[in-house]
C-alpha cells in the first residue's frame, strides 16, 4: 500500500496468472479498460494490480492461453452477521469520499426470488400434452386495450362483420420485448443490434429515454419510443416513429429518483439524438413536472395519443412499489393501453446502491396484485400488463404470464447475451465489454452483426422452451396461459405470500 | 477471389489475429511454444499486423492484389501471381532477400524475416482446413474472407 490510501488493499478480486500458460502477449493489457493489467518495462513482463480489477472477466474471456483466473479476494474480515463485508467496505468508501455509493445493473441482494418458489403443471393421463414440434403452437401476443365486448353487423350478403372499433395493438411474435435502455447509457452499436434483432424476431425494443437516432427510424415498426421525465429527444417525428409510445414514470432499480447521464457520455451522436449540448450532463428529474396526479397523467396520455393520431397504444411504465395495484388501476383509468411494471431486481446503468437494494418490491408480487386488482375492478381487458425486472429464463417468462402478464420486458438477459458479466460498473462509462460505454475504443467491441445474432438466438431459444412448457401443460396458445394461476403451485411460501400471488401450495 | 478484408469499425485492437497467424505458421502449431520458443529459435512471425491510430485500429496483411507491385519488383522470381487461385505466392527458396518487394508494396504488408534474409507474407493459410487463422480467431468478426 505504499503511497496509497489505507483501505486500498481491501479490494474485491484477485487476478491469478498461471505462469506456465502466460506468454506475455498483452491481450489482457489491451482489453482491460481499468488498467488492472499493465506491461512492466523493467521486468519485461505483464503484471497486474488486483486493486483495480472490477471482476468483469473480459481478460479471462479473451486470454488466448486461458492463463487467467479472476477470483474473489480470499481475505476475510472477522465473521459478523450484522456487519457483513459489503457494509464495512461501504463505510470505508464513504469515509474517504463523502459521496453517494453508485452502482449499476440489478440488485444482487438476497431479496426472495419467487420465480424459484413457483412450479409449473404438466398434463398426465386425463388431458393430453402437446408436442410443439408436431402441432401448431401460438406465441403471438397483442398488446393494447381490448374491447369490453364485440359487436357484429350483417353485411348485404348476410355474412357477419365486426362493428366494434378495435384499439391499436402492438403485435409480437413472442411474449417478449427488449426493455428500455437509452441510447447514451448503452451505445449506438447495441441500439442497432436491438433494432435489427427485434425486426428479425417480430418483437419490439424500447428506445429508453434517450430519443431515437435518425438512422434507426426505419426499424420503427419494431420500436417503442419512450417519453421520460427529461423529455430527451422527444419531438413529433419521434412520437410517430414507433409502434407504441411509453411514458416512463419509474424504473425498478431506482423508484422515486431520476436519472443522470454524465457529460462524458454525451458524444456528438448522443447530443444530437437527445437534443442536449455536447458534453453537458443529461439530468432526468425524479418526477415528471407535469404529472402530479392521475388526472395529469390522463392529460399526458391523451396529449401523446393526439400527437400520434391514435394510431399506436400508449404504455405507462412504473416501478413496483407498495401500492402498485391501486396505482396501476389509476393508470388504466387514465387511459393507458399498456401498464409496464418494473420490479426491484430491474437493471440500470447507474443508481445509488442504497436505492437499488432497498426500494421497491419484487415483480412477482406486484404483477399478481396488479392483475388481480384490474380483474376485480373489471378493467383488466382495458390494458395489457408487461412485467419487467429480473426475468432470467424462459420458465420465468412462463410463470410471469401465468401470474397475469401479457408479455415480459427483458434487458439484463439481453446484455448477458452480448457478453455482460454483471460486474455492475456501468456507471463508470468504461465497460470493457463495450456495452455501457460511448468510448469509441470500447464501443466497437460490440459488432452489431454479432450482437444482433446473439439476441435473435436467445429469443429463439426461449421461444422453443416456452412452447415445450406450454405443450407439456396441454396448452397450444400463450393466450390460454395468461393469468392461469391454476398452472402454478408454490413451494415453501407462507399463506400470506400464496394469498398475494393467488396460487396454491404444491400438493393442493 | 476470396480475400481477407478487415473492418476498421469493429477491430478492437486485441492482436489475437497476430497470435493466430504466428501459431498457424509455426512448426508446433502451439501458441505457447510458438510465441515463447519458436519466435526466438526459428523466427516464426505473424504476417498480420494491427495498425493503430487514435481510437481506430485495423489488421492488415497482403491483399493479394490483381496486379501486385511486389511481383513486378521481385528480382529473383520468388513472388508470383498464381493464375489459378489468384494468390500472390512466395517461393522462399528463390528469395534472395533484396527487399525490393518491401519497398514496392503500397500497403506495407510485407515484412522482413526476423532472423533470415527472407520475407514474411500472408499465404492466406492455403493449406489450413478452416481457412485463414486470423479470420477464425477474430473475437469480434472484424476480419472476413469473402468475394467482393
Amino acid at each position: 500500500m505504499l503511497f496509497q490510501p489505507i483501505n486500498r488493499n481491501y479490494h474485491d478480486f484477485s487476478i491469478v496468472r498461471d505462469k506456465d500458460l502466460c506468454i506475455n502477449c498483452k491481450v489482457c493489457v489491451r482489453q482491460c479498460s481499468y488498467e488492472a493489467h499493465f506491461w512492466d518495462e523493467t521486468r519485461q513482463k505483464v503484471m497486474h494490480d488486483n486493486a483495480k480489477c472490477v471482476g468483469c472477466h473480459r481478460c479471462e474471456a479473451l486470454c488466448p492461453t486461458s492463463a487467467l483466473l479472476i477470483q474473489k479476494k480470499r481475505s476475510d474480515f472477522k465473521d459478523n452477521a450484522l456487519w457483513r463485508p459489503e457494509f464495512i467496505k461501504y463505510i470505508y468508501k464513504q469515509a474517504d469520499t463523502g459521496g453517494v455509493l453508485l452502482t449499476g445493473m440489478g440488485s444482487p441482494v438476497n431479496i426472495p426470488i419467487y420465480w424459484d418458489k413457483l412450479l409449473l403443471d404438466a398434463s398426465q393421463v386425463t388431458n393430453p400434452s402437446i408436442d410443439p414440434l408436431r402441432e401448431p403452437m401460438e406465441l403471438k401476443t397483442f398488446l393494447g386495450s381490448k374491447p369490453d365486448k364485440l359487436e357484429f353487423a350483417k353485411t348485404k350478403d348476410g355474412s357477419p362483420k365486426l362493428k366494434t372499433k378495435l384499439a391499436p395493438q402492438i403485435e409480437l411474435n413472442y411474449p417478449l420485448m427488449f426493455s428500455a435502455m437509452s441510447f447514451g447509457s448503452i451505445n449506438f452499436n447495441l441500439h442497432v443490434a436491438m433494432a435489427r434483432a427485434a425486426t428479425e424476431l417480430g418483437i419490439c425494443y424500447n428506445t429508453g429515454e434517450g430519443g431515437l437516432h435518425k438512422s434507426l427510424y426505419e426499424y420503427g415498426k419494431n420500436t417503442i419510443v419512450q417519453v421520460a421525465s427529461g423529455r430527451f429527444g422527444v419531438h413529433r417525428d419521434f412520437l410517430n416513429a414507433g409502434a407504441g409510445i411509453e411514458i416512463k414514470v419509474g424504473q425498478g432499480a431506482k423508484p422515486g429518483i431520476g436519472g443522470h447521464l454524465p457529460g462524458e457520455k454525451i458524444n456528438a451522436m448522443v447530443s444530437e439524438t437527445r437534443m442536449v449540448p455536447l458534453g453537458s450532463d443529461a439530468i432526468s428529474p425524479a418526477p415528471h413536472h407535469d404529472i402530479y396526479s392521475i388526472e395529469d397523467l390522463h392529460q399526458l396520455i391523451y396529449a401523446l395519443k393526439e400527437a400520434s393520431e391514435y394510431r399506436v397504444p400508449v404504455s405507462v411504465k412504473i416501478a413496483a412499489v407498495h401500492n402498485v395495484a391501486a396505482i396501476a388501476s389509476g393508470i388504466v383509468r387514465a387511459g393507458a393501453d399498456i401498464v409496464a411494471i418494473d420490479g426491484i431486481r430491474g437493471g440500470t446503468g447507474a443508481a445509488p446502491g442504497m436505492i437499488r437494494d432497498n426500494v421497491g418490491i419484487p415483480i412477482e408480487l406486484a404483477l399478481a396484485q396488479v392483475d388481480q386488482r384490474l380483474r376485480d375492478e373489471g378493467i383488466r381487458n382495458r390494458a395489457s400488463i408487461v412485467a419487467a425486472g429480473g426475468t432470467r429464463c424462459s420458465a420465468d417468462v412462463v410463470k410471469a404470464i401465468a401470474l397475469g402478464a401479457d408479455a415480459c420486458y427483458i434487458a439484463t438477459s439481453v446484455l448477458l447475451a452480448v457478453g455482460c458479466t454483471l460486474c455492475a460498473k456501468c456507471y463508470t462509462g468504461k465497460c470493457p465489454w463495450g456495452i455501457a460505454t460511448n468510448d469509441a475504443r470500447l464501443a466497437k467491441r460490440q459488432n452489431p452483426d454479432v450482437a444482433a445474432q446473439k439476441m435473435v438466438n436467445l429469443v429463439h431459444a426461449w421461444g422453443h422452451e416456452i412452447e415445450e412448457m406450454l405443450g407439456g401443460m396441454g396448452l397450444n396458445s400463450i393466450e390460454s396461459l395468461r393469468g392461469n394461476r391454476d398452472k402454478l403451485r408454490a413451494v415453501g411460501l407462507s399463506d400470506t405470500e400464496m394469498d398475494i400471488l393467488g396460487v396454491k401450495h404444491a400438493g393442493r | 477471389m476470396k480475400r481477407v478484408y478487415p473492418n476498421k469499425d469493429f477491430c478492437i485492437g486485441c492482436h489475437i489475429c497476430e497470435l493466430a497467424c504466428l501459431t498457424a505458421h509455426s512448426k508446433s502449431k502451439d501458441l505457447i511454444l510458438a510465441y515463447t520458443v519458436e519466435r526466438g529459435q526459428n523466427g516464426v512471425a505473424s504476417s498480420k499486423h494491427v495498425h493503430e491510430g487514435g481510437a481506430t485500429c485495423v489488421a492488415l496483411s497482403c491483399r493479394h492484389c490483381d496486379e501486385p507491385s511486389c511481383v513486378a519488383a521481385c528480382i529473383s522470381g520468388a513472388l508470383q501471381k498464381d493464375p489459378e487461385s489468384g494468390r500472390t505466392i512466395y517461393d522462399r527458396e528463390k528469395c534472395v532477400g533484396c527487399w525490393s518487394c518491401l519497398m514496392a508494396c503500397p500497403f506495407g504488408a510485407i515484412a522482413r524475416h526476423p532472423l533470415e534474409q527472407k520475407i514474411v507474407k500472408c499465404d492466406l493459410c492455403f493449406d489450413r482446413p478452416g481457412g485463414p487463422a486470423c479470420v477464425a480467431a477474430c473475437p469480434n468478426k472484424a476480419l472476413k474472407q469473402e468475394e467482393r
